[in-house]
């Protein structure tokens, strides 16, 4: 069955590691829908998160190939409960007061911020996960939205459960 | 110390002996280097795919690790071929490649690639070098990942500064890989259910890989012990002799009627160092439709269950699990299974006809009879390839060097050298095809040069032989641009001009003499032999195919 999955992978931090993995992915004929990157508190380490849709077997090889890399530090998929957020900015045109009220009612309710304003647009920035996204985005579109920039879902465990990296010198 | 001398003997101090190469511009300061280190014997190949083919088949007939050496740009892509073909099949090898200074990485300059960049889905892992003080702990990991976990090609691309500059490093004793840590003890509890599931079996069989090669005393003992039947792939022939009555030949696309058989109606397969690959599995959804368990041996856990479901994963080094499985297994009861077996060996005894006619089967049998199935054997990509893995008695393991994953026509020579280079004292036999042979013939300088004692067994049929054959099953008989036979060289005299004796063969009658002047020969040799054209391998399942869709001969037409 296909299914939505999100998956945390710890890296070492050298150049080309982002690449290494993207092309596996490619050659691989495995669909990335988001991705997002960034360093962690353990130097050297960074996180990657990726949405991939796929059955039990496609997503058993994604995990196996990303783990075959030699800088991959650590594949988690995150089955349990999950905190799930994705950031995104939108700039919509507005035209006139009314049009203001209704976006900033649309804002209030999503949560979002207004972080830019001009004279004929409105800049939001909200989070949330990518199904709430995808949802103020719908409401916005009955507006002039001008552009629209999201990072990719980050995930992490809910609870006490962490990601743990062994730490072991060997000796060969 | 330079970098140049450190990246020789951080090679030296991994045991590295032979080094196979070809200089330039880019890689100049290792070449003087070595200049001055003569405990590393380099090997001048005429084209940088050679040195890698060398590399592979060396590393492959020894069991240590293969070394090649390249220029930037150009020398560094002549290399791609050969690492995508170690990287599939799993060889391990480390290319060392010249780059443009780091100053210049990135601005086009004269002979720059990006060959980190090309190679990454052809190697296990790569670097690029930035600080020569990493230099000593590259090369050791790039040994310890090429060898270690399912082998594999690891290249260094080292920018020329870099070999320039001042070492004031050191060099390290112990290797920190967190992300790498390949499992080679099997789990105790898989390998206790693994053998449970052998006692249950009625049907069972083995299959072998190339996995399995450095695996061979343990599963020759499990296979004593059991009595079961044994089917190798390409890459797992001479694990288990051929002669062995337990040994039922090659699975798939060109295996043997009895072993596809009885792969079609095991219950049970323990596949041990394979991965079971489309020319081996056919159409997946109808492969071994009576196959209850699969028992799959892998030091990769990706290759496990990555095209067939298995029961009992084993995640484990081949050897390690096969020790466990032969201290632990019992006689098998297996009378009724091999009285169907031997049914299909009898009725199915592999097909050529002996009508007269020079065919390249009987050659590659008289040779397997002269040499008593001893020799290490290389082979092209083609008809003769498959002939030779069906008619070439393998006795030993590393004895049977042949492109598999890849099927890189022109694999044969260059790896013949290395294979020469790695077992010195030892018969290398090289079947080659007319076609493949052209692709890397520049290597006969190579023989020359180091008096290699390899017997070139050239199978000239004048054809691109096996698109040929597809053509006349597939294409009804539309032999586009296949034909070579109006345009090959005078093959005797070519050898001749690099100063190796050779001789032709055309007639049947000839065939036991030239097999005897060939081997006779102390140094190399070129024997040509002009076999028949209209020749198909058989049995053969198409691609996509099942046991059920074999053509065990060829058609009418085909056969006048
Ligand atoms: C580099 C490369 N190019 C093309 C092919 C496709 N191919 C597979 S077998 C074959 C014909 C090989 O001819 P030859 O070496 O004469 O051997 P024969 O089949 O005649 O024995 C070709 C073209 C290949 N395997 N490798």
């Amino acid at each position: 069955m296909r299914q939505r999955h999100v998956i945390s992978v710890l890296v070492e931090d050298h150049p080309r590691v982002l690449t290494r993995i993207t092309s596996m992915f490619a050659r691989r004929g495995f669909n990335i829908d988001s991705l997002a990157v960034g360093r962690t508190h353990i130097p050297g380490v960074s996180r990657i998160s990726f949405v991939v849709e796929g059955d039990d077997r496609t997503i058993e090889q994604v995990e196996k190939q990303l783990n075959r890399l030699i800088e991959v530090l650590k594949v988690v998929d995150h089955e349990g409960p999950r905190l799930e957020r994705e950031l995104a900015l939108v700039k919509v045109r507005v035209e006139g007061i009314e049009e203001r009220i209704e976006l900033k009612e649309i804002a209030e309710a999503f949560r979002a911020h207004i972080v830019d304003v001009a004279r004929h647009a409105l800049t939001f920035e909200v989070t949330g996960h990518p199904a709430k996204i995808d949802r103020f985005l719908e409401e916005l579109s009955n507006y002039g939205v001008l552009e629209t920039m999201r990072t990719g879902a980050v995930a992490m465990d809910r609870g006490e459960r962490v990601i743990k990296l062994r730490a072991r010198r060997e000796a060969v | 110390m330079t970098g140049a001398e450190v990246l020789l003997e951080a090679l030296v101090r991994e045991g590295v002996e032979v080094i196979f190469g070809h200089p330039g511009g880019a890689i100049m300061p290792v070449y003087d280097a070595l200049y001055h280190r003569r405990e590393l014997r380099h090997i001048l190949t005429r084209h940088e795919q050679g040195a890698g083919h060398a590399a592979t088949a060396y590393a492959r007939a020894s069991g240590r690790v293969g070394v090649a050496l390249a220029t930037s740009g150009p020398g560094a892509l002549n290399l791609t071929t050969a690492l995508a073909d170690a990287m599939m099949d799993a060889t391990p090898l480390v290319a060392i490649t010249g780059q443009v200074p780091t100053t210049a990485v990135g601005t086009d300059a004269f002979q720059e690639a990006d060959v980190t960049g090309v190679t990454m889905p052809i190697t296990k892992h790569n670097y690029l070098v930035s600080d020569v003080n990493d230099l000593p702990r590259i090369v050791k990991e790039a040994f310890h990942i090429a060898r270690t976990g399912r082998p594999g090609p690891v290249l260094i691309d080292l920018p020329k500064d870099v070999q320039n500059d001042t070492f004031t490093g050191s060099f390290p004793e112990t290797i920190d890989l967190p992300g790498y840590r390949p499992t080679y003890k099997g789990h105790p509890r898989q390998i206790e259910r693994a053998l449970a599931a052998l006692r249950a079996a009625e049907r069972p069989i083995l299959m072998v890989g190339g996995g399995a090669q450095h695996a061979a005393q343990p599963i020759r003992r499990f296979v004593e012990r059991t009595g079961i039947p044994v089917i190798a792939t390409l890459q797992g022939l001479g694990v288990v002799a051929a002669d062995d009555p337990r040994f039922l030949g090659m699975p798939g696309m060109h295996g043997t009627v009895a072993a596809n058989r009885a792969i079609h109606e095991a219950d049970l397969i323990l596949g041990i160092g394979l991965r079971f690959d489309d020319r081996v599995t056919g159409d997946v959804a109808r492969f071994a439709p009576n196959l209850k368990t699969l028992i799959h041996v892998n030091i990769e856990p990706a290759d496990i269950g990555k095209v067939i479901e298995a029961q009992i994963p084993v995640v484990g080094d081949a050897a390690w699990v096969a020790e466990r499985l032969a201290e632990g297994a019992e006689p098998l009861a297996l009378d009724a299974w091999w009285r169907r077996i031997r049914a299909w060996q009898e009725e199915n005894p592999l097909p050529f006809p002996e009508d007269g006619e020079l065919r390249s089967q009987a050659v590659i049998k008289a040779f397997g009879e002269a040499t008593g199935g001893e020799a290490v054997v290389v082979t092209g990509v083609g008809q003769h390839q498959m002939f030779a893995a069906q008619f070439y008695p393998v006795k030993r393991p590393r004895s049977f060097l042949t492109s598999g994953g890849l099927g890189t026509m022109g694999f044969g020579l260059p790896a013949a050298i290395g294979a020469q280079v790695a077992r010195p004292g030892e018969t290398v036999l090289l079947f080659d095809g007319d076609g493949s042979f052209q692709m890397t013939l520049q290597e006969l300088a190579t023989v020359a040069k180091y008096r290699l004692p390899i017997k070139i067994v050239l199978l000239n049929n004048g054809f691109l032989g096996m698109v040929r054959q597809w053509q006349d099953l597939f294409y009804e008989d539309r032999y586009s641009e296949v034909f070579l036979a109006d345009s090959n060289p005078d093959f005797v005299k070519l050898a001749e001009a690099y100063g190796i004796p050779a001789f032709r063969v055309e007639r049947r009658e000839e065939l036991e003499d030239a097999v005897q002047r060939a081997l006779a020969e102390e140094g190399p040799v070129l024997a040509e032999f002009r076999v028949k054209a209209e020749e198909g391998v058989f049995p053969m399942i198409p691609a996509g195919g099942s046991t059920e869709d074999m053509i065990t001969e060829p058609p009418e037409e085909a056969r006048s």
